[in-house]
């Protein structure tokens, strides 16, 4: 497998002091979905607009097809789609003067009817940008990156504010471009997205790659395979943190709003000692459940904050 | 190299077949954007009254308020006397016409500081007593054309004989004044605004940064941009000067071809200034600021409403430097007196001076995110 997207080294630092990335690596294999997740702020716009050769790293290198911004952008402009996070294209425009605008720049692009017939845009053609639906727009702006027939599509957030419709239509675009054999770069902060769609991923914090891999291995490395979540009241000790760490096969734990969570790998001990640990504390079990572990528990974990505090 | 890049097969549509999309001619993105600016342009209402209806309003209500007309009928009042009725009669026996009333002192002289007369006339034993406003050019003029009235009704006879004749013909009136500097001061509202506000606009909506994300070429994007500017011009130029033909019987001495010329230079420059305001501004507040700032120097002293030689000759040759000055100076000429661009020389390298300083600047400083 040729590699897509390699960077090493990447750092990117604002006005001489915000370091905003701090030597990040990737490497994205042709025909791969690769999502960035990370945080707010964790440096995930910059890293894919510095791939996307729209910013100037401060030092790193960045290898697209093996080819460099430096020496062949041009070229590698007609390879990419872009879709940026927010671009507000011309409310004045219909949907296919707006595709067909976009169609313009490239040498070769794909018939402005076949994408919005993919993306479901027909109906829509000849109506203004300004009177589409959330969904739709975003729709749009996807339909702008694929008009270009690119090689790699670069997808930034790309379902944020969506419905869960309009989410699953888009899931549908991106993993037919990638059984066509194109190659994806996405960011986003849902979880199930993530795990739905790419085949391997990067967790970004604080400008650097914290674990990479598929969604399953970084669940099998780092989430602790099952959850325990349970909430309870009145407890004797005042740190009962450390009587649920105690208890028999938990990895770790993590309350969240008097919510407490115990990474385990054998529910079957650990919930007849937890049980035997709440009776002996005098407490009263208001809550209890049990899952598989997710990638939301690896983010959480790794970077102690959900992904959307919003 | 290409040979190890990945069969890219969406080429394909769901039928299956093959339908390698046709290349796009080079000049493609140019005309589409050329197309998509103008569609934008046409579907905005505000532009449309803004650009074309706002210039045509204000020269119909300043050539109206301002047309030539005989001198308004001055307006005396005579305060209430005994020889305020004979007084009446020899003001309405004369050449010139009045409107007089005859009204107690004290409500003459409070109508007159409303300015409702021009002129207050007391009578007593001994003559009249005029009271008038220096300040106020029509109570000057009742004062004298009063006096002569009065005067001549008493008996005098001038010593010496003057005859006068009436002129007032197209190219000497306030309108013919007035439209070349609308249109110099609509070139440079429309260049500032439709390119500075317009880029600031598109950088806000990140729009300017997704074009850069394409292989759009960023002059095909500028020639567009200045192409739309050049239309709109043309129209301008064309609904300004055939409304003041139709509605004002206003005479071009000039060849519409050098009024075109000029048009072409003025929105290029102002459409360089435009950009030069917009090349680093990331909202359209801040560019709304610093366009109105640009602009209003231009709006005070080159002339657009009243000729700029009433300023102190020390600020002249600050006044002429100034590019909109240059123009509607040229427009005048061109329009009024049928001057050839040959004879305007300096004028021209004004704007072409201001046009170039100012494209160089903004290409240098310009921000595409």
């Amino acid at each position: 497998m040729a590699t897509a997207i390699e960077c090493r080294g990447l750092r990117k630092t604002y006005d001489g002091k915000v370091e905003a990335l701090r030597g990040l690596d990737l490497d994205i294999q042709a025909g791969e979905c690769f999502g960035l997740l990370g945080p707010n702020g964790a440096g995930k716009t910059t890293t894919i607009e510095i791939l996307e050769g729209l910013l100037q790293p401060t030092s790193g290198d960045v290898r697209i097809f093996d080819q460099t911004w430096h020496e062949n952008e041009r070229t590698l402009r007609e390879w990419l789609g872009i879709s940026l996070q927010e671009t507000r294209l011309s409310e004045k425009l219909t949907v296919r003067e707006t595709v067909e605008l976009f169609a313009s720049f490239y040498r070769q692009p794909r018939p402005a009817d076949a994408i919005l017939e993919q993306l479901s845009l027909t109906e829509k053609a000849d109506t203004w940008v300004g009177k589409l639906s959330g969904g739709q727009k975003q729709r749009l702006a996807v339909a702008t990156a694929l008009v270009a027939n690119p090689r790699i599509l670069f997808l930034d957030e790309p379902t944020t504010g969506l419905d869960p419709q309009s989410r699953r239509q888009l899931w549908e675009i991106i993993r037919t471009f990638q059984k066509n054999g194109g190659t994806i770069l996405l960011t986003t902060h849902y979880m199930d997205e993530a795990e739905r769609l790419c085949d391997r991923l990067a967790i970004i914090d604080h400008g650097e790659v914290i674990a990479a891999g598929t969604p399953s291995e970084l669940i099998d490395r780092l989430g602790g395979h099952h959850v325990v979540e349970f909430s309870v009241n009145g407890t004797r000790n005042a740190q009962p943190i450390d009587v649920w760490a105690a208890l028999v096969g938990v990895e770790s734990v993590r309350t969240d709003d008097g919510l407490v969570s115990l990474n385990v790998r054998q529910p079957h001990l650990t919930i007849p000692a937890l049980l035997d640990a709440v009776e002996s504390q005098g407490a009263e079990l208001l809550h209890l459940t049990t899952r598989q572990a997710s990638l939301e528990d690896v983010c959480v974990r790794l970077t102690g904050r959900h992904l959307r505090e919003d | 190299m290409k040979a190890e890049l990945p069969p890219i097969s969406s080429a394909l549509d769901s039928d299956g077949r093959s339908r390698l999309p046709k290349k796009n001619a080079p000049w493609s993105a140019y005309s589409h954007l050329l197309i998509a600016r103008m569609r934008e342009l046409q579907r905005e209402p505000e532009i449309v009254f803004w650009v074309f209806v706002f210039p045509l309003l204000l020269a119909l209500g300043l050539g109206i308020a301002f047309r030539n007309k005989p001198a308004d009928v001055s307006s005396v009042a005579i305060v209430a006397g005994p020889s305020a009725q004979h007084t009446l009669e020899a003001l309405q026996g004369g050449s010139s016409k009045f409107r007089v009333d005859i009204l107690e002192s004290h409500d003459a002289l409070n109508r007159f500081r409303l300015g409702k007369y021009d002129l207050v006339i007391i009578a007593d034993e001994q003559g009249f007593t005029y009271r008038y406003d220096p300040a106020r050019p029509e109570s000057v003029l009742a004062r004298s054309q009063v006096n002569e009235a009065l005067q001549t009704s008493a008996g005098r006879r001038d010593p010496l004989h003057t005859n006068a004749q009436a002129s007032s013909e197209p190219g000497a009136r306030y309108i013919d004044f007035l439209i070349p500097g609308l249109l110099g001061m609509n070139l440079m509202n429309s260049g500032m605004w439709g390119v500075g506000f317009a880029l600031v606009d598109m950088r806000q909506r990140k729009l300017l940064k997704r074009f850069v994300a394409t292989p759009m070429r960023r002059s095909d994007f500028l020639l567009a941009l200045t192409s739309s500017r050049l239309i709109l011009m043309i129209i301008e130029v064309g609904l300004l000067l055939g409304f003041g033909i139709l509605v004002f019987n206003m005479r071009i001495l000039g060849s519409w071809f050098s009024i075109i010329l000029l048009g072409c230079m003025g929105a290029i420059c102002f459409g360089g200034l435009g950009l030069l305001t917009a090349s680093r501004a990331q909202k359209i507040e801040s560019v709304s600021g610093l366009i109105n700032l640009v602009m209003m120097p231009m709006w005070i002293f080159s002339g657009v409403f009243f000729s700029y030689e009433r300023f102190p000759a020390l600020i002249q040759p600050f006044i002429r430097a100034l590019p909109l000055t240059a123009l509607n100076d040229a427009l005048r000429a061109t329009i009024l007196e049928g001057a050839s661009l040959r004879t305007q020389g300096v004028r021209l390298l004004i704007l072409a001076a201001w046009g170039s300083l100012s494209f160089v600047l903004a290409l240098r400083w310009f921000r595409w995110s």
